[in-house]
């Protein structure tokens, strides 16, 4: 039996008179990918800002491991082993890419004010989370501005895998991505998943959420429809739970 | 730029793994702020060969070399902060102001019997106080950072002309007189205050978080935040530091002149701006160097030096002055795309 990695409770989220999230419960278990499907405004985006803690939920509880946890600011989220992967933002392009995978994580020698930046050891490390998840990328000492697309969603992966993380959550993390590229992302998921992470992924590309998932949440207006294994499922009948032309009955 | 990206894709990463040092190097002399880091250097070079060529036995004595060196020290101090607000994808209007402030308040000190070294830290902290209000309305209350350090800019001078009563005072220390005049191995002593605060900078923005942070926060405030680094702290700290430097700064004006003046010098600020700009530091934020600022310090202090030797009316320097620094800015700017 999977070990339950992130368990969401009734999670409530309004902002004034709309209500974004109306109670909302799903579970991710480590080892697995757990996608997330749903038309703009079911409020994806909404739940998954809770979990990394850009929103302040108004109401019920995150479960990490089995132990109820609250946080109020995205460091503080980051702080119970949960990373997010964003769509556009992420990577500074002035910054080289061992100052990107070590931003605000710096390793420091040295006492009191005279501490200073232990760039070797940074780096070397940087090699290290790099090569953990087999991505090659000719050195660490470059500006992220020279990466290719795919290089850039590669290097913020390995920064949300590589600190101890329990689970990662990916917005659309190939939408700005070729053929070729997507595909070296999800190799990059499928090693991640193996190494045990919990991957919450949100997609609106079906045949990638098949690919990719080994469960499903449909959410529709702010609420779970559906929960299912990808195996239960296909594109046309995801379709049909997103749009409400089927309902899922209840979520499970 | 974006577009080149995608193209690039493919291929990129085969050809990445199989880099070999030379086409390495070819890399760095292709990459924009290379050139703009050195752009400035071989400038100034220029720049000295060229007066030295026009006017040798002038230009290119240890008197006249030295009289650069001292006129560069207090716009060198003035400089760092301002490459600190510049990267932070900021500007500081104001620095010249908080110089005229913090040399009044340096005067009021002093002639009340004050310590030294308590008058010293008086001005600075005055500028700091200065900073520190700059920082806050800008990063807390999201106002433009020009329109606040251009207010600021009045405010200063306006607190300046108050405490003084329009008056200069004169300072008589011998201490302080020493520090303007006296020089080490040819070197004046106002230069290497300025040389120490400049390495102690380069230090805080290459070697410390906060320079990394500072850094982030100019280049992509967004992914900053996302990554949970605090821009109203950055933002606060360097405008406290640009204050700061230009309090202490107006110690070495008062040791300069023997005096505190309520008289504005707004061409210190003209100066700093240009020598940012011509430093190579990015005006959008995120790319700076300590080093390129300090050397276009240098390079414009020169520049007004020979032109005064070979005899040209100080209406012209402005304009030579003002030339120099558009047409800097337009080679980054093109150089940058």
């Amino acid at each position: 039996m999977k070990q339950v990695a992130i368990e969401c409770n009734d999670i409530r989220k309004s902002f004034g008179s709309v209500e974004a999230l109306r109670g909302v419960s799903i579970k991710a278990v480590a080892g697995e990918v757990t996608a997330i499907v749903g038309d703009n405004g079911a409020g994806k985006s909404t739940l998954i800002k809770c979990i990394s803690g850009v929103y302040d939920a108004d109401d019920g509880e995150i479960k990490i491991n089995g132990e109820v946890v609250k946080f109020v600011n995205p460091e503080e989220s980051r702080s119970f082993g949960i990373e997010t992967v964003y769509q556009t933002l992420g990577l500074i392009e002035d910054l080289t890419i061992w100052q990107n995978l070590f931003l605000n994580r710096e390793l420091t020698k040295g006492v009191g004010p005279a501490r200073l930046l232990d760039k070797r050891k940074m780096r070397d490390r940087s090699e290290e989370m790099l090569k953990n998840l087999d991505v090659y990328i000719p050195s660490v000492k470059a500006r992220t501005r020279g990466l290719s697309g795919g290089q850039r969603q590669a290097v913020a992966i390995c920064r949300a895998a590589g600190w101890g993380s329990k689970v990662v959550i990916m917005d659309e993390p190939t939408a700005a991505l070729g053929v070729k590229e997507t595909a070296k992302v999800e190799e990059l998921i499928k090693r991640m998943k193996a190494k045990g992470l919990a991957i919450l992924l949100i997609s609106h590309n079906f045949d990638q959420v098949l690919r990719l998932a080994d469960h499903i949440w449909v959410m529709r207006q702010g609420s779970v429809m559906a929960g299912m294994r990808a195996n239960e499922t296909d594109g046309d009948h995801l379709v049909s739970l997103i749009t409400g032309a089927a309902t899922g009955g209840k979520s499970k | 730029m974006s577009v080149n990206r995608n193209n690039e894709t493919a291929s990129a990463e085969a050809e990445a793994v199989s880099k070999s040092a030379k086409s390495r190097i070819q890399e760095t002399f292709r990459d924009p702020f290379f050139w703009s880091k050195w752009l400035v250097v071989v400038a100034f070079l220029l720049i000295v060969l060229v007066f030295g060529l026009l006017s040798p036995e002038a230009f290119l004595t240890t008197y006249n070399l030295n009289n650069i060196l001292v006129a560069s020290a207090i716009p060198a101090i003035i400089v760092v902060g301002q490459t600190f607000t510049v990267a932070t994808a900021g500007i500081d209007l104001s620095v010249s102001s908080i110089m005229t402030f913090g040399a009044v308040c340096f005067g009021l000190a002093f002639t009340n019997g004050w310590p030294l070294y308590q008058c010293i830290i008086f001005s600075t902290l005055a500028g700091f106080v200065c900073g520190i209000a700059n920082g806050l309305i800008i990063a807390k209350r999201e106002v433009n950072d020009f329109i606040v350090t251009l207010g600021m800019l009045s405010v200063a001078a306006g607190a300046a002309l108050v405490l003084s009563d329009g008056k200069p005072r004169q300072i008589i220390d011998e201490r302080l007189a020493n520090v303007a005049i006296n020089e080490f191995t040819h070197i004046p002593y106002l230069m290497f205050i300025a040389f120490a605060i400049v390495l102690v900078a380069h230090f805080v923005l290459f070697h410390t978080r906060f320079g990394t942070h500072l850094l982030a926060v100019g280049g992509d405030p967004d992914a900053a935040r996302a990554m949970g680094i605090s821009i109203v702290k950055i933002k606060v700290l360097v405008y406290a530091i640009s204050g700061s430097l230009a309090g202490f700064a107006a110690v070495l004006t008062v040791s300069r002149i023997g005096a505190a003046e309520p008289a504005a010098n707004t061409s210190i600020l003209l100066n700093s701006v240009a020598a940012v700009v011509l430093g190579g530091v990015s005006l959008f934020g995120g790319r700076a160097t300590i080093f390129g600022p300090f050397v276009a310090t240098l390079l414009l202090q020169a520049l007004s030096n020979g032109l005064t030797i070979l005899g040209v009316a100080s209406y012209y320097q402005y304009i030579a002055v003002g030339v120099v620094v558009i047409i800097s800015a337009s080679l980054v700017r093109t150089s940058n795309k």
